[in-house]
């Protein structure tokens, strides 16, 4: 190992580190804070450690998002002999995974403590979820892509699980297991048939041999059929979707949160890894594929979203229809602006997800979990701000202005029409306007309705500070969408450039 | 700066008034409200006063790089069509903060500001000359509309805030694709440009129904108006003073900025279905009018008849036509307002707007029955009113088009004057049947000086239109000649 090599994987290291360091220390380290009343008291849940491990956990993370935010702007690294890369497109990617995790576990610790959730176990959990995604969006191997896959999704199987006392949450983590590691078996599956075909597991190998025309293109086009059948279940487009919104309505909110955003992100590396870094000489075969996806994903998420009274399950059919969103910017041409649409989508989508999920669980409260849409009824008047938020995150989703959703999709259709896919994206927008009226029923609740039950906003002022700075930005990056945009351009355009 | 401190003034205002008014009482929170709109409005004047006849094209432009990416800009810019939209957008404003004075009471805070917000946005789609800037203050404004709807409406408002948004949400998406695919063959956002681009007819013609929808949408013309007397019916009075009196004229302002130039050999061939479309909206909707019994939905269909007569106005591609529909775009503006303010007057009182619950009302309110009767008579284009300049415009520009088109178009008048005048009969005259009119207060001050404007304006306008033509007049004629060269 050269110390190239630990400039490259410096951060997961720091990150692999600090996590076992935190897990074994939280043993030891006694908690000075007594335990939340009425929660049972066992070995199980008695909090050790906690604020110890959650209080580096902040710094390490943020830590983290630095380190990546400033290599932005660095040029590409191969490292680990060709295991590893470390490009603009992966820090980017990777910075917004870090955030988004620094973020979810900020507005979940209220929530966890009142359910006697909040344990050294949780946060350990997560951060070895987020080395996964780390790893998987930077691989450059097909092993170690899927070595952080299974990394990414291990620990968010044991999440889901934890509140092992709800039939619910167990029936959610079996589903999600089960239906996960049929997916990694789609995904291993593919893989083994690249492999077969190009003999080698190096992606630019694979790169460089898919184009010649010696290989077998049948067993190629199968293996590519298995692949994006599995990127499909990682992302949860139709018709791999049956575990999203169960997963998400069973899993404790917090949870819900930890899979609804910082994951999206690196399920979206990973699509771009195989899909553009490894197959893009296949781009006519999969391009069509992800046309039928994103469609059905549209229709069907947008339509069935209608029916929910639960706003997770509700919010899980929007994620279905908005990771089409996603894979239709995958279609644009292949030019200098190529794909930079689909990224500026995935990270301004996660955004509005952590926003709306922190409101649902600063409704919450101990003993009672802010799901339905009668939770929110009447939110105007006893809280306006929070309602602001809620509806602020509600445009966003639906994509109208001056909401960054809607500089987002606007990106998504420009890419479309000008790969001269304009009935797709008028299909896309008559979508989203079906999409429109669930996300107006929710402004409707908050706005128009009168309060069912009092509603508190529980969480911390810095909680509570995180959950406005997220609006604001959400309307601020809206108005001035040009920044992101251009990040995303440039880092896309200097990996692709680079590889 | 003067578009950039219209839009924004009353947009900062509001956030001001957002922010303080949840914890303080309201009373503040009216003033504050008074004063932004007040400061609006005369951040606007300059516009019209410093306004350069001689000049055709784009004046006091503004022109910023907002997202490079796309070439999106900040660009603003009046002409003649678009100045007066501007003025009376904030001009309205004020009477929409002072019907609210104390009929509001829940809530102040959020309702004064959702109008303030609106108006900024309404004045940036009259003003941006950039098309996603347009989109975005036109998409933008479905939000604070929604919230006033919904809020603060009648006891089915929630069916009409969502029947508003959608319908408006399904044109304008359709208008986005349509933006996208000329931002691909121009590689640029500038309507100005965009203008100018060359464009085979089918292209046109596809372009021209995108814009559209859009814009049909919003007019509303016949078959689409469908939403408008249900929203106007739930709205409260500053809602449906707002929505009649400027937010209607977003969309056929956006025939003239998009539709005409941009497509203008598919404007002429789709002249006739335009043409044939107004003619039903005035004579159909029209008489459909004469049958309501609810005062609100009868002057919303008759704000459908009368927005009929502007875009038939347009698409006679003469002068007189398209001069003669901005006028009655302007006119309709202030008595479509007015109506609605008496109506919002009487429903404070009594609580109802059947037509039926009502007779008589002028032994109580004398005062008031002069201010509406004289409005019900603009409605129906009496001479010496603003009614009369832009319709008698339009007939004189419809007869030289074609003399049976001119025939039809004037039955508007008799249509006008039948909806109108036995709505009047039927509630300020004959005797007295319900013991509530008995009851009946004349209006206050307050009341009193919004109607006094408002007569004002309208008769002013009526007598005098020509400080209104003389701006409009280089803007319309530099259009037609644009118009008349083939794109393709």
């Amino acid at each position: 190992m050269q110390a190239f090599d630990l400039f490259a994987i410096l951060p997961e290291l720091v990150l692999l580190v600090v996590t076992c360091v935190l897990l074994v220390a939280s043993v030891y380290v006694r908690e000075r804070q007594p335990a939340v009343a009425g929660v049972e008291q066992d070995i199980f849940h008695t909090p050790r450690g906690v604020g110890f491990v959650y209080f580096f956990t902040i710094i390490l993370l943020a830590y983290l998002a630095i380190a990546f935010a400033s290599r932005i702007g660095d040029v590409s690294l191969v490292a680990m002999n060709g295991l590893f890369q470390s490009d603009p497109f992966s820090n980017l990617l990777k910075a917004c995974s870090c955030g988004a995790v620094l973020v979810s576990l900020i507005y979940s610790k209220q929530y966890l403590m009142d359910r006697g959730m909040f344990r050294p176990d949780f946060i350990v959990l997560s951060l070895l979820a987020l080395l996964g995604q780390l790893v998987l969006v930077s691989g450059s191997n097909l092993l170690t892509l899927y070595l952080g896959l299974e990394l990414m999704a291990l620990p968010t199987y044991a999440l889901v699980a934890m509140r092992h006392n709800s039939e619910k949450s167990v029936e959610a983590a079996i589903k999600y297991f089960i239906l996960g590691a049929l997916a990694s078996g789609f995904l291993l599956y593919g893989m083994s048939m690249l492999y077969g075909v190009t003999g080698s597991l190096d992606l630019i190998e694979i790169f460089k041999t898919v184009a010649d025309p010696r290989v077998n293109h049948l067993v190629m086009a199968f293996g590519l059929v298995f692949i994006v059948a599995g990127l499909a279940f990682k992302l949860g487009v139709v018709p791999f979707h049956m575990w999203v919104p169960d997963v998400y309505q069973g899993a404790p909110t917090a949870v819900t949160l930890m899979i609804a955003a910082a994951p999206k992100i690196a399920a979206f590396g990973l699509l771009f890894r195989l899909l553009v870094n490894t197959l893009l000489p296949l781009l006519g075969d999969w391009q069509p594929m992800l046309v039928l996806l994103s469609i059905l994903s549209l229709v069907v998420g947008n339509i069935t979203a209608i029916a929910q009274t639960n706003i997770k399950r509700m919010l899980a059919y929007s994620a279905i229809a908005q990771m089409g969103f996603v894979m239709l910017g995958m279609l644009s041409v292949f030019d200098d602006h190529a794909f930079s649409a689909s990224t500026y989508y995935v990270i301004t989508y996660v955004l509005t997800t952590l926003g709306s999920f922190g409101l649902l669980m600063l409704l919450s409260r101990k003993g009672y979990d802010c799901e339905t849409l009668d939770g929110l009824k009447g939110l105007n008047k006893k809280h306006p701000w929070f309602a602001f938020i809620g509806l602020v995150m509600m445009f966003s989703l639906a994509g109208i202005p001056p909401t960054v959703g809607f500089a987002a999709k606007l990106s998504v259709l420009e890419a479309l029409v000008d790969a001269q896919h304009t009935f797709i994206a008028i299909i896309a927008v008559i979508a989203s306007l079906i999409g429109a009226f669930y996300y107006l029923r929710v402004v409707k609740v908050m706005y128009f309705d009168e309060p069912l039950h009092e509603t508190t906003i529980s969480g911390s002022t810095f909680a509570k500070g995180l959950l406005s700075l997220n609006c604001i930005l959400v309307l601020v990056l809206g108005i001035f969408p040009g920044g992101l945009m251009a990040i995303c351009l440039d880092a896309m355009r200097r990996t692709l450039l680079g590889s | 700066m003067i578009l950039s401190f219209a839009i924004w003034i009353p947009i900062f205002f509001g956030l001001i008034i957002l922010f303080y008014g949840s914890e303080h009482p309201s009373a503040g929170v009216r003033w504050l409200a008074l004063i932004g709109s007040i400061i609006g409005f005369v951040a606007t004047l300059p516009l019209i006063l410093d306004f350069d006849i001689a000049n055709a094209g784009m004046q006091f432009v503004e022109n910023i790089a907002w997202i490079p990416r796309y070439d999106i800009s900040y660009h603003l810019g009046v002409d003649g069509i678009s100045v007066w939209f501007i003025v009376l957008t904030a001009f309205i404003n004020i009477f929409v903060v002072i019907a609210a004075w104390e009929v509001i009471d829940k809530k102040v805070s959020q309702y004064m500001a959702s109008f303030l917000i609106l108006s900024g946005l309404m004045i940036g789609v009259f003003a941006a000359l950039d098309a996603l800037l347009f989109y975005v203050f036109f998409e933008a404004t479905l939000i604070p509309m929604y919230i006033i709807i919904g809020v603060w409406g009648g006891h089915n408002r929630i069916y009409a805030a969502f029947k508003f948004f959608l319908y408006t949400l399904l044109g304008s998406l359709l208008t986005l694709i349509a933006m996208l695919y000329l931002y691909n063959s121009t590689n640029t956002f500038d309507i100005l440009t965009w203008q100018k681009a060359p464009l085979d007819i089918v292209e046109q013609v596809l372009i021209f129904f995108a814009f559209f929808m859009a814009f049909a949408v919003k007019v509303p013309m016949w078959p689409l108006h469908t939403w408008l007397p249900d929203v106007h019916v739930e709205a409260p009075t500053g809602g449906s003073v707002v929505l009649a009196a400027i937010m209607l004229k977003l969309g056929a302002y956006g025939f003239l900025r998009f539709s005409l130039p941009i497509a203008p050999d598919a404007s002429q061939y789709l002249g006739p279905f335009i043409i044939f479309l107004s003619l039903v909206a005035v004579i159909y909707v029209g008489t459909v009018a004469l049958v309501q019994k609810d005062m609100k939905k009868l002057v919303a269909y008759s704000s459908v008849a009368h927005m009929g007569f502007v875009t038939l106005g347009f698409f006679l591609f003469s002068p007189l036509g398209v001069e003669g529909g901005i006028v009655q775009m302007i006119s309709h503006g202030f008595v479509s307002g007015a109506m609605f303010l008496s109506i919002g007057v009487l429903y404070d009182r009594m609580h109802t707007r059947q037509i039926a619950d009502y007779g008589g009302v002028v032994h109580k309110m004398p005062a008031f029955t002069a201010f509406a009767v004289l409005m019900a008579m603009a409605n129906c284009g009496l001479p010496a009113t603003s009614g009369f300049v832009g319709e008698f415009m339009v007939i004189l520009a419809a007869v030289d088009y074609d003399f049976l088109i001119g025939i039809l178009s004037a039955t508007a008048l008799i249509l006008g004057a039948a909806y109108s005048l036995w709505m009047v009969k039927r509630v300020f005259f004959g005797a007295i049947h319900n013991k509530h009119v008995e009851e009946l207060k004349d209006l206050n001050a307050r009341e009193y000086f919004m109607m006094a404007v408002l007569t004002i304006c309208v008769l002013g306008m009526g007598v005098y239109p020509k400080p209104f033509t003389d701006i409009i007049h280089p803007a319309v004629i530099n259009l037609l000649q644009h118009v008349a060269v083939s794109k393709i």
